[in-house]
């Protein structure tokens, strides 16, 4: 038998490898992609697959010459960060009034919303890119602007509500008793007391926009193209050339992977800031 | 000037009825308390004074004034939750100046306000720290101080101390009441902890099922409840009940026969009822007496005694399963089942009829007085 130190040992050592070998399972396809970005394509191809090998530079310097990257890199910081703004301005008010002047119709209201997004993206393309067609809205920016604001609307709304949920709605009345205006209880009181959560409801929703291929494929050419189109590019006609689509999907990742690394120091201050009680 | 005064006042919630025609008025410089049980309406009646529900029907007039439909920030009140609700991403000072800076005071002026309200409170080394480094009595001082920075015509408090630890609860009682008369405020405070009511008020007001059960002055409440509900829910111990019958009633007396046995005459000017009518005798706990067997009216048998030292609240039993409570001075610990025999301090006894309401003991002289 174990004592009871001796098990509490085991358990953490027994977790410790599990959660590791989680991670790397996670992390492998990253870790190859960015390996096989540096690799000639005969190398990329070998067979067994090469850990160690001549690293070279030149898939992206022939990205490079090939495609203007940051034309595309662009586009998608645009329209991310476009969309994220647009949807924080409805989803704020709209989650404001849910949380806090609950109606009858609001828990269904909350339901429906999210029963859209069980909707396939495709069951709507032929109407939107007729739509997008007849408004001279193909290959714009604002077209996709509009609709990822659209898809990402339900799950953003969600998450500020359950962030606002959690502040004591004693905290607003008060500020409604010292003179706030609607607008003030929210920009003074409210906002600041949500921040933490309000910005990682804004990460989540520029990685969404960020990584979102179907409707950016379909709509859109080369004008309006972001990274997930030019990644798209490089996977077709003259069969595939696996170092250099990782190296184009490395220099798609990277932007927002490092943006989101960044942040997350701040958020994780900001959600320990948020605290209320 | 503060004279609130609320005219039958209703307010519904999907069609159940929280209060139910409330008449009320609050005088310049009274403290009023609300008292219930939980669920009364108490609460409700005070946020419908702020204004944070709408009201159904009714009317609330301020100095003469409808404020009946008027935004919460218009009508000159402070409220102070029982959560404390301070903005918890501001310092103490902002906290306690947000609501001049909204009014757009000017900053001479906020600081001398602010500074005299933290003067008061003893928060003037407190200023600079957010409300999570502080404690519990603290953050209470600051909730009060964010009332006192408004100079409002009727401080709002709704269960503000249920929140603090006990000792704490005591010494934050002592200094509102302080603060109570220092700033000459009208104050309306809602508890369910009788405690607080009795000591605080000038003016008790107690709710049970979203209406008025009795208006008056703590002891005046205490000592002529106008029914059951009061008679029960003010008073701790609770007054003990026992169920009787009128006997013989003549001009300054009235006979009850209690179904637990004994038979009593109260001193009574009119007491309204025929023989024969059913009543409820209340009396409380100091007003019983423990005496030799022979020398009383009233069998019973201990049941458990809680000895606190001072005094011993010893509950007993009626033969015909009636609980009371007895309060006896000092030490008294009767063995479990042990045979008892009480007499009554019929003077202090209340008499309830058949609805419950209260047949008064005082005279009629008394009573128009």
């Amino acid at each position: 038998m174990l004592t009871l130190k001796q098990s509490r040992r085991l358990q953490s050592v027994v977790v410790g490898t599990l959660s590791w070998a989680v991670a790397l399972l996670i992390f492998f396809p990253i870790f190859w992609m960015i390996l096989t970005s540096f690799k000639t394509e005969m190398d990329a191809i070998a067979t067994p697959p090469q850990l160690f090998f001549a690293p070279t530079l030149e898939n992206y310097l022939h990205i490079n010459e090939r495609s203007d990257y940051f034309s595309f890199a662009w586009n998608s910081v645009l329209i991310s960060f476009s969309a994220t703004v647009l949807s924080m301005l409805i989803a704020v008010p709209a989650a404001y009034s849910m949380a806090f002047h609950e109606s009858r119709h609001t828990k269904r209201t909350l339901l429906w919303m999210l029963s859209t997004k069980m909707l396939p993206p495709v069951g709507v393309l032929m109407p939107i890119y007729l739509l997008c067609k007849s408004m001279g809205l193909l290959d714009s920016r604002i077209a996709l602007i509009v609709i990822y604001t659209l898809i990402n609307l339900p799950i953003v709304v969600w998450m500020v509500y359950t962030y606002f949920k959690d502040i004591p709605v004693d905290i607003l009345e008060a500020a409604r008793l010292d003179g706030a205006t609607t607008f003030q209880e929210i920009g003074r009181v409210l906002l600041p007391i949500a921040r933490g959560g309000l910005a990682s409801t804004m990460l989540l929703s520029l990685i969404l926009c960020w990584n979102e291929a179907f409707w950016s494929l379909n709509l859109t050419s080369s004008a309006a193209a972001p990274l997930t189109a030019l990644v798209a590019s490089y996977s077709s006609p003259e069969g595939l050339f696996w170092a250099k689509l990782s190296a184009v999907s490395t220099l798609a990742c990277a932007p927002i992977l490092i943006f989101g690394w960044i942040s997350q120091k701040q958020l994780v201050r900001g959600l320990s800031f948020g605290a209320v009680k | 000037m503060a004279d609130l005064s609320i005219r039958n006042l209703q307010k519904g919630f999907d069609g159940h009825a929280i209060i139910q025609g409330i008449d009320l008025d609050v005088r310049d410089r009274e403290f009023v308390v609300f008292v219930g049980p939980s669920g009364c309406g108490k609460s409700t009646l005070l946020r419908l004074i702020a204004g944070l529900e709408e009201v159904t029907s009714g009317t609330i007039s301020l100095d003469g004034k409808d404020i009946t439909d008027l935004a919460p920030a218009k009508r000159d009140l402070a409220m102070v939750f029982q959560t404390y609700a301070l903005y918890p991403h501001m310092t103490v000072r902002k906290n306690l100046s947000f609501a001049l800076d909204l009014a757009r005071v000017d900053k001479a002026t906020v600081k001398a306000k602010v500074d005299n309200a933290a003067r008061i409170l003893e928060l003037e080394r407190l200023l600079e720290r957010k409300p999570k480094q502080l404690s519990g009595g603290q953050r209470q001082r600051v909730a009060i101080g964010r009332a006192i920075v408004r100079n409002p015509k009727i401080f709002l408090f709704d269960e503000p101390l249920s929140n603090l630890d006990a000792a704490l609860r005591v010494q934050t009682r002592l200094e509102l009441a302080r603060l109570h008369k220092e700033l000459k405020a009208t104050m309306i405070y809602v508890t369910h902890d009788q405690v607080e009511a009795m000591t605080l008020a000038d003016k008790v007001v107690v709710l049970n099922g979203g209406r008025v059960e009795q208006v008056g002055s703590p002891l005046d409440l205490y000592n002529h409840p106008a029914n059951l509900f009061v008679a029960g829910f003010l008073g701790t111990p609770k007054m003990g009940f026992l169920r009787g019958t009128v006997g013989a009633v003549d001009g300054s007396s009235c006979e009850v026969q209690l179904e637990a046995g004994a038979k009593l005459t109260l001193p009574r000017q009119a007491c309204g009822q025929k023989a024969g009518a059913s009543v409820t005798l209340g009396v409380r706990p100091e007003h019983f007496n423990i005496v030799p067997a022979g020398e009383g009216q009233l069998q019973v048998v201990a049941d458990v005694s809680e000895r606190l030292g001072s005094d011993t609240y010893c509950h007993v039993r009626t033969a015909n399963g009636e609980q009371l409570t007895i309060r006896v001075r000092g030490d008294f610990g009767p063995a479990y089942g042990q045979p008892l025999e009480l007499a009554f301090d019929t003077a202090h006894c209340h008499l309830f009829d058949a609805a419950g309401v209260a047949i008064d003991k005082r005279s009629a002289a008394e009573q128009a007085a």
